[in-house]
């Protein structure tokens, strides 16, 4: 038996984390958590020192906002002491996104605002005495900077070689700004390194995105497939509480993963498959459930495309066929595709969310999506139900420029299904080539740490040096932000207003966000932030307000709510208005295909030159002594973003590399063992991780938590803990349809002794170029 | 009345925004907790088995720390809640050598600490930090004493353990397996 305490904070280990408190204690954070005890304090009438504090009148106020911690966005209520200093973050009753129950990241969220390591001033990159360092300047002169560059690059390139990178609600703001200076070429990493697969393949067969949240049943469903899916470790708020229902009400889980993830041991089937091999599984279900006749055959006859066409494409793909394949014996492939058509049509095959994993991922998320078909679970009770949101108007504001070049001019006949811009492809199309005569010149990038974001860093740090400007607006000083020309500080989500939330779910709603406390340091709200710099670039015209109260006013009220009564309530319910939460039985409905019928065989992608069905192909294995690289999430941090908040930090400091006993035996591997990964490209990884020997990860893969590994000193807490992953992340599959980037194709190797710094080095070969910067002129000066 | 905890292993994910909350809501020192998660996995590849649970101070029927405790700092109020109170602690750790759950820390300011079951909240008829917070909702809190409460009715209805059962102290942290 192997025995852990997730958390190795108990006291047994207080002496070294009492060192590290009297560091974080000098601090402006310490402060605000202190004053909390005055409230609980009061509470406490036994304890005699409490009663020394009891006299002081406590004053509460509440401030309605949605986190930002993670895509979520669960709405929550901030409150604060009488001092008005932020004492914690409780959700709010009324949000069905998260039902009253933030998780800890959200819970954690007053760390953000506390964290001393934040971003405080604008600093621009400068040179002293030949020595690249920040220095601190007023948001005019960071400002003044920006604008000019940015017209100097419109003048000689056109304005469409800037490019906007963006992560979080705030993003919005500078789209807005960069389609009106002219270019629409804005990515967001969530697209073609997480998600974009997924929706290209559920669109090509429902016509339709699963879009956020995912719009799946799971409260009231009876079988929930999860293929890779960590729920409970990925902490989707409202799936993970749903699973919880699910579980409380008896439903099966189905779970596929080569590691025993959370979700597998909650599972009555776990089927623990060969890596990379996911596709074959999917196909035999399709196979058993067609060759048994486990569907409704009127249900398909009515609104499918293309059925003969499957069950030709999957004869021969046979639980015995997939058995080789998969390691999963066919009795079980069997069995559970059973337990699937008993549960029809109240059964999620989850669409998963980082599904970036192969470089044929669209063509493995249509196979989850044509299963779904089979099972009829597309708008049914218990499978996927029709989310529903508000439309709020646009603010009035001028018609955008029309660009005359955009992203995909760079990749001809390239990526055709991809609907949104790719970040991998614009950091490609930086790197100028012979092919292209214009490369991106300038990148604002919003909340992403595209270091630890995109996979190859070889070819990130490339395109930094190719470019005349480099904006890094964030709240954390972050891998990117040394990097960066300019660095803006951004207040955090408790500090400022933000666009009203209108993501759709089972009931449409509305919540607000606004300031809970005026922002720290010299930080502003990402809002501002856009609108003066659209000033200085003769964009006034599009910024029509002195502050953003005012357009989430004029918005709240043409939809019959004002900022006045959602100041109150932070979150506002409306009665549905397009139709039930599910088709009713037997309903004539029109998919929004080319066919209009649900697509099992994809017309969409025949006319691309893509192949119309899914077919397996067998993807590299790791050769000998070396393991596949498997990354995912901890329930406690949101990638690279949340590792040096305080209160999350707390909950779990660095990652471990899991290794299972007959490796680490093979290796003489000890139980938190320091060691160094190499992966196939000979990238050594930034930090030693200290391994975890445990019998949830199979002997041909090793796994890591994302997001650590840290590698800018400022962050005093996450710096050096852990390892990145993404360095190496350097075998990337390209996926031909949309242009994700499948990353679980590298396999790596352990190291014993420290690597040289050469060795180290390796993977960023610009070291005399423009360099990473951490520390601030005057620093450096003294 | 009698305080009591029921925790569903089934359904803990290990999430730790107990921990968090518990921290938030009691002003624990950064570093320190009153509550933790804890993962025991069990068999080999591929035959498996983990329980997650959420633990804390079993607020005992028979607690070795209150009877070890030469002030009377560690006490016992209605209830049957295990309470320390700072200015009467003396620091001296026999509670916490004593206790088989590790419950106990000393807390910067020189006293010992540990969960209060959230006695400030509970007198307002609110649920402790930690219940109320739980994503999964796997944790239940109220009176066993009560028939009719959230934990008198998961310990009638479900299998449960308590840890450590032989050191005799009568934890009331019941674990649903």
């Amino acid at each position: 038996m192997e025995s852990c305490t997730l958390l190795n904070i108990k006291y047994k280990h207080m002496k070294t984390r009492r060192d590290f408190i009297k560091i974080s204690a000098v601090g402006t954070g310490g402060l605000a958590i202190g004053l909390s005890s005055v409230k609980i304090a009061q509470a406490n009438e036994g304890g005699g020192l409490f009663k020394k504090l009891e006299k002081k009148p406590i004053v509460q106020n509440r401030y309605p906002t949605y986190c930002e911690i993670c895509f979520w966005k669960c709405a929550a209520w901030t409150y604060t002491n009488q001092k008005g200093e932020l004492v914690k973050i409780i959700g709010n009753d009324d949000d069905p996104h998260c039902n009253g129950r933030l998780c800890p990241r959200g819970t954690g969220g007053v760390g953000m605002y506390n964290d001393e390591d934040r971003l405080k001033t604008p600093l621009m990159r400068k040179e002293v005495n030949g020595k690249q360092v920040f220095e601190e300047v007023s948001w005019d002169e960071a400002l003044d900077y920006i604008a000019e560059k940015l017209q100097g690059i419109a003048k000689e390139h056109g304005p469409e070689c800037v490019a906007l990178f963006s992560h979080g609600s705030g993003g919005k703001y500078f789209g807005h700004l960069l389609k009106a200076f002219g270019s629409e070429n804005i990515a967001a990493p969530s697209y073609a390194q997480c998600r974009g697969p997924r929706e290209v393949g559920f669109i090509a067969t429902f016509g339709a995105a699963v879009g956020s949240p995912e719009p799946t049943d799971i409260r009231d469903t009876e079988c929930l497939v999860l293929i890779g899916s960590h729920l409970g470790e990925n902490m989707h708020n409202g799936q993970v509480q749903e699973m919880s229902a699910a579980i409380d009400k008896g439903a099966t889980i189905i779970t596929v993963d080569p590691r025993y993830s959370t979700a597998a041991s909650k599972s009555k089937h776990w089927l623990p498959i060969k890596p990379a091999t996911d596709m074959a599984l999917l196909l035999a279900w399709i196979n058993v459930i067609i060759e048994n006749e486990w569907y409704n055959k009127e249900y398909i006859e009515k609104n499918t495309y293309g059925f003969k066409q499957l069950k030709q494409h999957v004869k021969q793909m046979t639980p015995e066929w997939a058995y080789g394949i998969t390691t999963i014996e066919p009795d079980v492939i069997r069995k559970t595709a059973k337990e699937m058509a008993k549960a029809s049509p109240a059964v999620i095959v989850h669409p998963g969310r980082h599904v970036t994993w192969y470089g044929d991922d669209t063509q493995r998320t249509r196979a989850i999506a044509i299963l779904n078909a089979l099972l009829g679970s597309w708008g049914s009770r218990g499978g996927f139900f029709l989310p529903e949101s508000i439309h709020l108007p646009k603010y009035p504001s001028p018609k955008y420029p029309k660009p005359t070049k955009s992203w995909r001019d760079a990749f001809p006949g390239k990526f055709k299904l991809a609907e949104l811009a790719l970040a991998s492809g614009i950091c490609d199309a930086t790197v100028p080539t012979t092919e292209r005569d214009c490369s991106f010149k300038g990148w604002l990038v919003y909340g992403t740490n595209l270091i630890e974001t995109l996979p190859n860093q070889e070819q990130t740090y490339k395109a930094i040096q190719s470019l005349d400007l480099l904006v890094a607006i964030d709240t954390m000083p972050m891998e990117i932000t040394g990097y960066a020309d300019v660095i803006l500080p951004e207040c955090t989500y408790l500090e400022r207003y933000d666009d009203i939330r209108t993501s759709g779910t089972r009931t449409p709603s509305i919540a607000l966000r606004m300031p809970a406390a005026e922002p720290k340091y010299d930080s502003k709200p990402g809002w501002w932030i856009a609108k003066e710099l659209g000033k200085k670039l003769g964009l006034e015209a599009y910024f029509n307000y002195e502050d953003y109260t005012e357009v989430l006013d004029w918005q709240l009220k043409q939809v019959g709510s004002s900022l006045e009564e959602m100041k109150k309530i932070g979150v506002k319910k409306f009665k549905r208005e397009y139709g039930g939460l599910y088709y009713y039985k037997g309903e004539s409905i029109e998919f929004n295909t080319n066919t209009g019928k649900i697509e099992l065989y994809s017309t969409s992608m025949q006319d691309e030159g893509y192949d119309p069905l899914p077919s397996y192909t067998p993807h590299p294995e790791p050769p000998g002594g070396y393991y596949r690289l498997n990354y995912g999430r901890a329930p406690m941090h949101s990638f690279s973003r949340t590792t040096n908040n305080p209160l999350l930090f707390d909950l779990m400091e660095e990652n471990n590399i899991w290794v299972n006993p007959k490796i680490a035996n093979e290796w003489g591997l000890k139980n938190g063992q320091e060691i160094w990964l190499k992966n196939q490209d000979g990238i050594v990884s930034n930090f030693p991780g200290k391994v975890r020997v445990t019998e949830r990860i199979r002997w041909d893969s090793v796994f890591v938590v994302h997001g650590f590994g840290h590698s800018n000193k400022k962050l005093t807490r996450s710096y050096g803990r852990g390892l990145s992953d993404q360095k190496l992340i350097t075998n990337v599959m390209i996926d031909p349809i949309m242009g994700g980037t499948g990353m679980r194709g590298n396999f790596v190797t352990f190291l014993t002794e420290e690597p040289t710094e050469l060795e180290k080095a390796k993977g960023n070969p610009y070291l005399d170029g423009k360099q990473s910067i951490m520390n601030v002129g005057k620093e450096v000066k003294s | 009345m009698r305080y009591a905890m029921a925790i569903d292993t089934k359904k803990c994910v290990g999430c730790s925004d107990c921990v968090v909350a518990c921290q938030v809501e009691n002003n624990v020192p950064v570093g320190y907790c009153r509550d933790w998660v804890t993962e025991t996995v069990d068999g080999t590849y591929p035959s498996l088995e983990i329980e997650i649970r959420s633990e804390r101070c079993n607020h005992c029927d028979n607690a070795p720390c209150v009877r070890c405790c030469p002030t009377g700092a560690s006490h016992i109020v209605e209830g049957g809640v295990v309470l320390v109170t700072p200015n009467k602690c003396i620091g001296c750790g026999a509670c916490i050598q004593s206790c088989p759950y590790d419950a106990r820390y000393s807390h910067p300011d020189g006293h010992v600490d540990k969960c209060t079951f959230c006695l400030h909240r509970v007198k307002k008829g609110q649920d402790p930090a930690c219940v109320s917070v739980c994503p999964t909702k796997c944790m239940y809190f109220g009176d066993l004493d009560n028939p009719n409460s959230d934990v008198s009715k998961m310990i009638a209805k479900r299998k449960y353990k308590t840890l450590a059962p032989e050191a005799g102290t009568k934890p009331q942290i019941f674990y649903l397996i």
